[in-house]
């Protein structure tokens, strides 16, 4: 193994890139312009309602802010776990990070109420709220990553980006354990009231954040022509199936957690046999093909040494990842809540029916606008800065 | 219109500024436990008052209901298309039967006004808040449309203002893109104390007979106080530790 990677913007002035660059911007536009439109007209142009709060948007957001904390993971692999092999990916995967945070708070906040008071959230708070926690967290994750990337980018200053990534490495497992706790504190709510949401989140976000880091790492090595050595992506490979298999471990004990004890019954035959389209994306999505199908073809022999294999895996974990946060987001709130245990209730507001929602286009233009900006961040970052290293396949003869 | 308003949620604020101002040293090295034990002072104050409702469900018919809920909208000037999903309602009419029962009750179902509120709890800007005599309310001022609390709220209380508004009410300002819920007619208590009547109580209550009454908790000797230490009444959800101000009787 080489002592020192060497780094270089990627150089393509090419119309593919461009190319890419304005279609991102393009779709980020009118992501915004989406989030203008929900604004001026107000919520009810969405399919979310008094029954469903958090909607497609949440996804998205949640998405990338669990992805964000889990594409900094071969950074703290190469930092505070010595692994030297991963080294040349950590400022990549440093920039990644902020870029998918970014993306996610941006989601966020356009969906408010009231996008206009931003100002109020950042001067007023509650510090009994994990929202309030999480406003904390996630704009110290952008400046400790930043300083981070700093440490290892300055040479003279190498030394201090060893302390810099642990600190970054414990604030990321924190700011995880806040956005899980988000769902896992409200105790009222059959679906969620469980302290397993935090760290199932974290290592969703291991899965989540590295099929989104070697998405991204292909496409820039593909766009400056540049290779990646084979044990590199084998490395990524069976990293990807570790923690794929860490999800589902945490699904299932979920689950069986709340299939135990018979007040949760209702809840686990609503996401598990008969709650139709959640029950569809749990099974075929999130399970079949988020779960199995990746790692049968992250372990299959046949396809050990097959980019497109990888590919596809990484694809497929970030489809079952959509489907896992729409089940917990949007399932866990089409159930109703259970005000009058042991009665048979019905009101004019929805109580004792299961709440239905179809996401507007609004809310999908707003989702995929976050999450090109996120895109948009980090190829910009990758072409402006040396991020990237040179060559990986020169680096490992 | 906007000094009534400022008047309502000023007074929370003032109250721990001044409590809090004396031990503002300490506070500076301990802030989050002395706010603790500044809201438990205040919380445990015998000359403060907690508003609660008990509601008869035996005494409320189905009709009864429904005059509670036009009462409230009237009052505080909001209205809920029949089917609308987006539409605001401050107080429902809940309809419960055993399972394999065609036997009906119905109940009201407004905010209620919890001791332990975790609408509170969550709101990031605390524009969600307990005034010191337990009425729970939204800031419409600092109120940014998160709706956590919404996902927090164990009784499906509060409602998100999903498009502009015309016609509002000079006592309930309510804007779009903000969060809402019963405020236990906050004007009334303000105005009349202890002899407030909230408007659904007002829309049911007859001579001598009170379905829904409105009193103050903390006082044993008041009329709520004591119906409810003779007859008892039921917290919905009580299993939470959320200690609701409204309490229920004939479930």
């Amino acid at each position: 193994m080489s002592a020192i990677p060497q780094y270089a913007e990627i150089k393509t002035s090419t119309s593919r890139y461009w190319g890419l660059l304005l279609l991102l911007a393009l779709v980020a536009a009118i992501g915004v312009g989406a989030a203008h439109h929900m604004e001026l007209e107000g919520h009810h142009v969405t399919g979310m309602d008094n029954q469903v709060v958090w909607g497609l948007p949440h996804v998205f957001a949640i998405f990338l802010i669990v992805a964000a904390s889990g594409a900094l993971n071969l950074a703290s692999l190469a930092s505070v776990f010595d692994k030297a092999e991963y080294k040349p990916l950590a400022r990549f995967s440093a920039v990644l990070s902020i870029a998918l945070l970014v993306g996610g708070l941006a989601i966020l906040l356009l969906d408010l109420g009231r996008p206009d008071r931003l100002i109020i959230a950042i001067t007023h708070y509650n510090f009994q709220s994990i929202f309030a926690w999480n406003i904390i967290l996630y704009s110290g994750f952008i400046v400790i990553v930043l300083a981070y990337l700093w440490l290892m980018m300055e040479r003279r200053l190498q030394r201090w980006s060893r302390p810099a990534g642990f600190v970054a490495f414990t604030w990321r497992l924190v700011l995880t354990t806040g956005t899980g706790s988000i769902f896992g504190f409200l105790v009222a709510r059959e679906a969620y009231d469980s302290a397993l949401l935090a760290p199932m989140f974290i290592v969703m976000s291991f899965a989540f954040g590295l099929a989104v880091f070697i998405l991204l790492l292909l496409l820039c090595f593909h766009l400056d022509d540049r290779k990646l050595d084979a044990s590199q992506l084998l490395r990524l490979r069976k990293l990807l199936g570790l923690f794929v298999a860490g999800v589902l471990y945490f699904v299932i004990v979920f689950h069986l957690t709340k299939l135990y004890g018979s007040q949760n019954h209702a809840f686990e035959r609503f996401i598990l046999l008969d709650g139709g389209v959640y029950t569809a994306l749990f099974w075929l999505v999130q399970i079949g093909l988020g779960s199995l199908l990746p790692l049968l073809l992250v372990y299959a022999p046949r396809c050990q040494g097959s980019v497109s294999s990888l590919v596809l895996a990484s694809v497929l974990v970030i489809v079952g990842a959509f489907a896992q946060l729409y089940v917990i987001i949007i399932g866990g709130q089409a159930l109703p809540l259970n005000i009058f245990p042991g009665y048979q209730v019905e009101s004019s507001f929805f109580d004792g029916t299961i709440n239905a929602y179809a996401p507007s286009l609004w809310e999908l233009l707003l989702g995929l606008g976050g999450v090109t900006s996120a895109m948009l961040i980090a190829l910009l970052g990758v072409r402006v800065l040396p991020i990237l290293p040179l060559d990986l396949a020169r680096e490992n003869p | 219109m906007a000094t009534e308003l400022d008047d309502i949620e000023l007074r929370p604020a003032r109250r721990r500024f001044l409590l809090g101002a004396s031990a503002l040293a300490a506070a500076t090295i301990a802030p989050g436990l002395l706010l603790y034990q500044v809201g438990q002072a205040s919380e445990s104050d015998a000359k403060t008052p907690r508003w609660g409702l008990l509601i008869d469900t035996n005494a409320l018919s189905e009709a009864d209901v429904d005059a509670c809920v036009e009462a409230c909208q009237r009052e505080h000037g909001w209205h809920s298309e029949a089917g609308s999903k987006t539409d605001a309602q401050w107080i429902r009419k809940v309809g419960l039967s055993e399972p394999g029962s065609d036997q009906q009750r119905f109940l009201p179902m407004m905010c209620q006004h919890c001791a332990e509120p975790p609408c509170v709890a969550v709101c990031p800007t605390g524009a969600s808040f307990k005034r010191a005599d337990g009425i729970v309310l939204v800031n419409k001022h600092t109120c940014i449309g998160c709706r956590y609390c919404m996902m927090a709220c164990p009784y499906k209380a509060r409602s998100f203002i999903h498009e502009a508004l015309h016609d509002q009410l000079p006592v309930a300002p309510r804007g779009k893109g903000t969060v809402e819920s019963c405020t236990l007619c906050v004007h009334r208590v303000d105005r009349d104390g202890a002899n407030a009547v909230p408007a659904c109580a007002e829309a049911v209550n007859r001579a001598g007979r009170k379905p829904i009454l409105f009193g103050d908790l903390n006082d044993p000797d008041s009329e709520i106080s004591q119906r409810l230490q003779r007859l008892g009444g039921t917290r919905l959800r009580a299993d939470l530790g959320v200690d609701p101000g409204v309490r229920y009787q004939g479930l």
